[in-house]
């Protein structure tokens, strides 16, 4: 329903765009018939280049990429529950089933609402590998694993779309649509830390919130939580502010924030899962 | 955060406002997961004007730009804190060990965002506010867990929908950081209540994005369960 109300905001900031509907089939073809020799950390680049070419002018380059970015990372997140749910045996429990299928459900809605978005401008679907070349070579088969890459990628989404909200100041309704998407991300990590630890294991002591830095058990995806336990916020160390019991202990201060990841960052990550 | 002392010169009470003016345009108890609220608590909250809405004219001023918002932020942590604090001090009966540590570690993170916005705002920060939960059976956990789960909900969608309210880009990254974790206690405090509605259609729309809020709206939502009266003239709002 909102996402006419997108679109009118990228035409506003892109006043000519119905003249330019015509040539919008064919830029979407040239993306197409490219997008899968591309780097991803060029697609950006590429694309207003293309637009430019078609439209002949530069776009409002910030909404673009920010909105291409999160459309990357969507892509891989639908595609990543979309294989799960259809891998056979890998979720059993009807619960998990049902959890992982709204979430699912959510990442492809999340793809679907920036592709209408970005319209011509959308980059296409990358071809991944959630194996990342082998490191999880049993992502599909082995629940565990797979809920573990799930953990690392909700908690990737959450800290990929905070750090972008700053670029998208200048428009009111994409920043609060791309906030409404950050805190469902963040529902999801959330979840999904609740489903790994109900397995015990290295997850046993597994919160909904991340504790520290890399939380998660598995040392593969260190990069994911980099800076996470950051307990400086505006200069203020929240471990010298009074809590219950003495001071904030230094686990509810790294709680208590969750830190952004710059772009390339998170495009370092993605690319672990990203054939071409 | 220098910048919230310069921002705040503005003290003086002024005759009309947005946020005013649309607290009175809005119904009055539009939260409709505050399932806790009566009318009877909406008469202890506000003082009411001839139209039956509350009058936010008098009581403690938020300042305004982003002061009012960090305001509006430290009056809901306020609440949380409070609430939280309550739960661990009297837990429920039937409080498990886990669920018991999982709410005290929501307390503690309620409790750093509260000391962070008082000391982070200095002079401009608005004194404590007076809670009231007379509402809420804390023996009872089913209620607790509603009142969590009412709590939670709105702040995530308080803190989205404040977002595009924020003019300094330090602050909207702030507010992100918190938002985030909100929305993870959401989560937990949901499936608490039922397991599996972490992310359900009450919160989240069709197009997979969680429902946000207009201060105004939330203020509206939050007042049953705040004796102070708040002033919140100059707080943006849409």
């Amino acid at each position: 329903m909102n996402v006419f109300k997108v679109i009118k905001d990228i035409e506003n900031a892109d006043l000519e765009i119905y003249e330019r509907l015509n040539p919008r089939r064919m830029v979407i073809r040239t993306i197409s018939s490219f997008g899968s020799k591309i780097a991803l950390s060029s697609l950006p680049f590429v694309v207003s280049g293309l637009l430019r070419k078609a439209y002949g002018q530069e776009l409002p380059q910030k909404i673009v990429d920010v909105l291409n970015f999160a459309l990357t990372l969507e892509y891989l997140e639908a595609e990543f529950y979309t294989k799960a749910l259809a891998a056979n045996g890998l979720i059993t429990n009807t619960t998990a089933k049902d959890a992982i299928t709204v979430i699912r459900d959510h990442e492809n809605q999340h793809v679907d609402f920036l592709k209408s978005a970005l319209g011509a401008k959308a980059v296409a679907k990358p071809k991944f590998d959630f194996t990342a070349s082998g490191t999880f070579s049993d992502v599909f088969s082995n629940y565990d694993t797979f809920l573990a890459i799930a953990n690392a990628l909700e908690d990737t989404g959450v800290r990929a779309y905070k750090g972008q909200a700053g670029e998208l100041m200048e428009n009111d309704n994409i920043l609060r649509y791309a906030l409404n998407i950050h805190s469902v991300e963040a529902r999801h990590a959330a979840h999904i830390r609740q489903m790994r630890r109900a397995r015990g294991g290295v997850a046993a002591n597994l919160k909904p919130w991340i504790t520290g830095s890399n939380d998660t058990g598995i040392s593969a995806v260190d990069p994911i939580y980099a800076n996470e336990d950051n307990k400086i916020q505006a200069d203020i160390d929240i471990t010298t502010l009074n809590g219950i019991n003495g001071k904030i202990s230094t686990g509810a201060a790294t709680e208590s924030f969750d830190e952004p990841l710059s772009k390339d960052a998170v495009l370092e990550i993605a690319q672990l899962f990203i054939v071409s | 955060m220098k910048n919230l002392k310069m921002n705040n010169e503005d003290h003086q009470p002024r005759e009309d406002s947005l946020s005013h003016t649309n607290l009175k345009r809005r119904s009055f108890l539009k939260f409709t997961g505050a399932t806790l609220a009566t009318s009877a608590l909406l008469a202890t909250a506000c003082n009411k004007n001839k139209d039956g809405f509350p009058d936010m004219e008098d009581g403690v001023y938020m300042g305004k730009g982003d002061v009012a918002i960090l305001n509006y932020a430290y009056i809901l942590e306020q609440l949380e804190a409070a609430f939280y604090t309550k739960i661990a001090e009297s837990p429920y009966g039937e409080i498990s060990d886990l669920e018991n540590s999982l709410l005290v570690d929501i307390r503690d993170h309620e409790i750093a965002h509260r000391e962070f916005f008082k000391l982070a705002l200095g002079d401009n920060a608005i004194p404590d506010i007076e809670v009231d939960f007379s509402s809420i059976n804390f023996s009872n956990r089913d209620n607790v867990l509603a009142a969590a789960k009412a709590f939670e909900d709105l702040g995530v969608s308080a803190y989205n929908g404040a977002g595009q309210l924020i003019q300094q880009p330090e602050y909207l990254l702030l507010a992100g950081k918190i938002a985030s974790v909100e929305a993870r206690h959401a989560a937990l405090i949901r499936d608490l209540v039922r397991n599996g509605t972490f992310a359900d259609d009450e919160v989240v729309d069709a197009n997979g994005l969680e429902i946000s809020k207009s201060p105004s709206d939330v203020l509206t939502a939050a007042a049953p369960f705040i004796k102070t009266k708040i002033n919140a003239r100059d707080l943006p709002t849409y």
